[in-house]
């Protein structure tokens, strides 16, 4: 018996084993996909009603009323498309300037680690904790800058429409900045990547043409990379379109449209965020309908990011 | 000889005798040197302003009774935020218990069984497009799955939501792992007459676990910052919980709470809770690293 | 010795340039603390093609990188003594790399245009150097694309990229580009080594053309292409210059037994 004991455990283990293992692994993978599947759906069954009840002028409507059962997210649409923009123009150049830092030798590699340690750190900081420094250190800051602009700017065409007063601490302008700082590492990371991977051969290529180093990197390397950095920025976008308390607790929350960067706005996540917990009826409702419409754009956006990462990749793999 | 020397000017420096241009190349080189330099650098000040921020406000009240305590109530001193660690601990546990063993049966599946079949592609695409889904959309879902139906705030509904936001990370980092396993131990696998069962089990999954842990600590890491999924579904409590299906608080509630009340010393707590929530993160992260250099 | 000496009278007929146009002297060279020249002292003619043969980590490519300072993009490397160009050190202060680089170009054993056009890829020292008359590098880009016998080829894709040329394509745009900023020296560093043979008798072709016009300094592992197309070759063995002469006389009657051994085949 004690000779047979490890072979009979063999053979069910060969018999029994991999089927049920094999079966679990196909359930675990049609679960994943379901996933998606059901969050879809629950998003847009829970949003029926009021898909049914507003159509398509919920995102045209600018009013939110939920004691007059009135919604519409115009606001936090352009509020959702305007912070993440204006955090793509802050987080841009920086987030390329510090790509291109880490992928040339300016500094000693020590040095260029320090700021990759530092990049990433960024990363891994809370959402919660970005809102919490931006409550006590960018929002007095931006009282300053904003009183400071709005005396400035007066009378200058454009500039006095994006910093028209009142100034307010919790700003569009805030939000902005702070998104701007969330979304570097994504931006930094993959721009860096793809810098790293145009071959060193072209930036020798460059170099032996009588290139200064700007030269071959504005003229060859750079452009080389673009698609890359293309997909980095729109990746970048969509995280920031879908990034919640920091914005909740710094943008102001208020569904009033204003051409000042100073004004307190709102976004969709916000709005997410600051209503769920205490709603009722149609409202939930109408969140659920709002999450649906935000899901729709961050996996378009995302989509798209990919899309082009993967070209990127294909096309890098041709220049070898 | 002569000739030389009226040849060498020009041929050896790059400003040209008609040229009018102010600022020569290697001038413009050196400012943009400058410049991508100091930009790079300048990150470096709003990460030492949060971590100054948080070390200088949240180490004041860092005793050890803060994680034995509850909350002060409004305007009250005193007190910790005990349930709040407790309730994250728990419900990034509970997130990993039903994400875990989803995502790494799923990798087995797309990886090792039916690489290129239709379901592993679906799993693929699926597992991209959750990535880059918004956290708080897991708080709609799970309040819309559990809330909705069990009519209760509870920490069943923040595990789900959290479950879901680790889901895509752990599945796909799991991918990674297994492709990051050499073919040739397989091949040796099958080659002693082992069945892809005992194979994927006694080799594959051995050498892929160090990278599989990564991906488990990166997802625990994510998941115990965020604030989002659990605002709506796992509220927040003042209390101890007594079960899985109540209110429960968590430290990033409890941070986005107390960060607008008006009273100093609850905003201190929430710098404190700041700094035990950084810390946390920070650990896991340099853990995942580690687990994950540790095979590389 | 006369010999050589009477090779170099008789060539001076063919083509009238200066035996040391290009002049290393006591060249030492250092990556970090490994030493891959040693004590290096050659006089490079106007005009001819010079071949640098030897086995595999011996320093050729070392010292054809020093000729336009591409080594200096590496970091922890140091010389000593001196290489001339025309009787001007291009170690001096005042000389500009980036205008070294441009009277001294080069060519890679791996092809490597831009992702740009054909067009763009010709005319980019021109750009950089603040050319952007339509005319002028319309001109130049018919110039060096004859030069490297690439024109009937290519003239009617000039605005397609370069990434959809054949290899060797490739590689006769690559000496286009260099050719198109004037060079004084072109260096080759084994320019075929990733070319069929078809396309390497193209290539070693144009080297003849080319040396009407230009310095060349090519690097080879092909002893059949050293003896076709160049005048003198150096033989460098684990860093030293072992022997460098006229190449008819390197082949066909070395002085020194290593380097005999070399183009016998007996190593390397
Ligand atoms: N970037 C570098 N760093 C350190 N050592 C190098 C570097 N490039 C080449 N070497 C060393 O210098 C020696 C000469 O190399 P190289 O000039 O490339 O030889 P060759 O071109 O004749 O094959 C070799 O021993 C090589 O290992
Ligand atoms: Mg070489």
């Amino acid at each position: 018996m004690s000779e047979q004991d490890p072979k009979s455990r063999a053979i069910a283990e060969i018999r029994l084993g991999p089927d049920l293992f094999h079966l679990l692994c196909w359930v675990a993978s049609a679960a994943a996909v379901a996933t998606l599947g059901l969050i879809i759906y629950e998003i847009v069954s829970g949003a029926w009603p009021a898909m049914q009840k507003f159509g398509l002028g919920f995102l045209t409507s600018s009013s939110w009323v939920p004691n007059r059962e009135n919604f519409g997210i115009f606001p936090f649409i352009i509020g959702t498309a305007a912070s993440s923009f204006i955090a793509i123009l802050f987080a841009l150049p920086l987030g390329l300037a510090i790509a291109i830092f880490l992928s040339e030798n300016f500094l000693p590699l020590p040095v260029r680690q320090v700021v990759r340690f530092v990049v990433e750190m960024l990363a891994a900081i809370p959402s919660v904790v970005y809102g919490l420094w931006g409550i006590f250190v960018v929002i007095p800051l931006m009282k300053i800058f904003g009183a400071w602009a709005v005396s400035t700017f007066h009378g200058v065409p454009v500039l006095e429409t994006l910093f028209a007063p009142p100034a307010y601490g919790n700003s569009m302008l805030t939000a902005s900045i702070v998104l701007a700082l969330m979304i570097l590492p994504t931006l930094t990371a993959i721009s860096r990547n793809s810098l790293t991977a145009v071959p060193g051969t072209l930036r020798e290529g460059a170099y032996a043409l009588g290139a200064t180093r700007w030269e071959a990197i504005l003229g060859v390397i750079l452009p080389t990379a673009a698609p890359g950095v293309v997909a980095a920025t729109i990746l970048a976008l969509g995280r920031a379109m879908g990034e919640t308390m920091a914005v909740a607790m710094l943008i102001g929350n208020s569904s009033r449209l204003s051409w000042s960067l100073l004004s307190p706005g709102g976004t969709l996540a916000g709005l997410l965020a600051n209503q769920f917990g205490e709603a009722e009826g149609m409202q939930v409702n109408s969140l659920m309908f709002a999450a649906l419409i935000l899901v729709v754009i961050t996996l378009f956006v995302n989509l798209l990011g990919e899309a082009v990462l993967r070209y990127t990749q294909n096309q890098t793999a041709g220049i070898r | 000889m002569d000739s030389i020397v009226t040849h060498a000017p020009d041929f050896f420096s790059d400003t040209k005798p008609g040229s009018t241009k102010l600022i020569s190349r290697s001038l413009w080189n050196r400012i943009l040197s400058f410049f991508c330099v100091g930009l790079s650098l300048l990150t470096l000040i709003p990460l030492v302003s949060i971590v100054y921020l948080v070390l200088k406000n949240g180490l004041p009240l860092l005793k050890w009774s803060v994680f034995t305590e509850l909350p002060p109530a409004a305007g009250m001193v005193g007190g910790g935020f005990g349930n709040a660690v407790l309730g994250t601990l728990v419900m990034v546990g509970l997130g990993l218990v039903i994400s875990a063993p989803i995502g790494i049966l799923s990798a087995i599946y797309i990886n090792e069984y039916a690489p290129s079949s239709r379901l592993a592609q679906a799993v693929r695409i699926v597992a991209k497009l959750l990535t880059g889904i918004p956290s708080i959309i897991c708080g709609v879902f799970a309040f819309a799955v559990v809330v909705a139906t069990t009519g209760a705030f509870s920490a069943y509904a923040g595990g789900v939501a959290l479950a879901v936001l680790m889901l895509p990370t752990i599945l796909l980092t799991s991918e990674q792992a297994l492709l990051g396993v050499q073919h040739a131990f397989r091949e040796a696998s099958y080659g002693l007459g082992a069945t892809k069962f005992q194979t994927i089990v006694r080799i594959v999954l051995p050498d892929a676990l160090p990278a599989i842990m990564t991906g488990i600590m990166l997802a625990v890491a994510r998941a115990a910052g965020e604030t989002a999924p659990l605002i709506f579904t796992a509220l927040f409590s003042q209390f101890w919980a007594k079960s899985l299906s109540e209110p429960t608080a968590s430290l990033s509630v409890l941070i986005y709470n107390f960060s607008t009340v008006p009273f100093p010393h609850q905003v201190q707590m929430a710098w404190t809770a700041s700094l035990v929530l950084v810390a946390f993160v920070t650990l896991a992260n340099i853990t995942a690293q580690l687990v994950f250099s540790k095979k590389h | 010795m006369t010999e050589t000496s009477a090779r170099s009278v008789d060539a001076k007929h063919v083509s009238p340039g200066r035996p040391d146009f290009l002049t290393v002297r006591n060249f030492d060279f250092f990556y970090g603390k490994k030493q891959a020249l040693f004590d290096i002292t050659m006089d490079i003619p106007e005009k001819r093609v010079t071949a640098l043969i030897g086995p595999s980590g011996c320093g050729k490519s070392t010292l054809l990188r020093n000729f336009n300072r591409m080594n200096e993009l590496i970091d922890g490397i140091r010389h000593s003594g001196d290489i001339r160009l025309l009787g001007q050190s291009i170690f001096d202060k005042t000389v500009e790399v980036i205008a070294l680089r441009r009277s001294v170009g080069m060519v890679f054993q791996k092809s490597n245009p831009f992702p740009k056009s054909i067009y763009e890829n010709v005319v980019y020292g021109l750009r950089i150097g603040g050319e952007s008359k339509k005319s002028v590098l319309d001109e130049a880009v018919e110039r060096s694309l004859r030069g490297a016998a690439l024109w009937d080829e290519a003239k009617d894709r000039l605005h397609e990229s370069a990434l959809g040329l054949s290899g060797g394509q490739m590689q006769r745009l690559c000496i286009a580009r260099a050719i198109a900023n004037r060079p004084k020296v072109l260096l080759m560093d084994e320019p075929c080594s990733a070319l069929d043979p078809i396309a390497t008798v193209k290539v070693e072709e144009l080297i003849h053309e080319l040396k009407q016009e230009f310095t060349i300094i090519i690097v080879t592992h092909n002893m059949q292409q050293a003896t076709r197309c160049s005048d003198k070759t150096a033989f460098f063995y684990l860093g030293k210059l072992i022997e460098f002469a006229e190449t008819q006389k390197i082949f066909s009657n070395p002085v020194q037994k290593q380097t005999e051994d070399y183009i016998t085949g007996r190593f390397g």
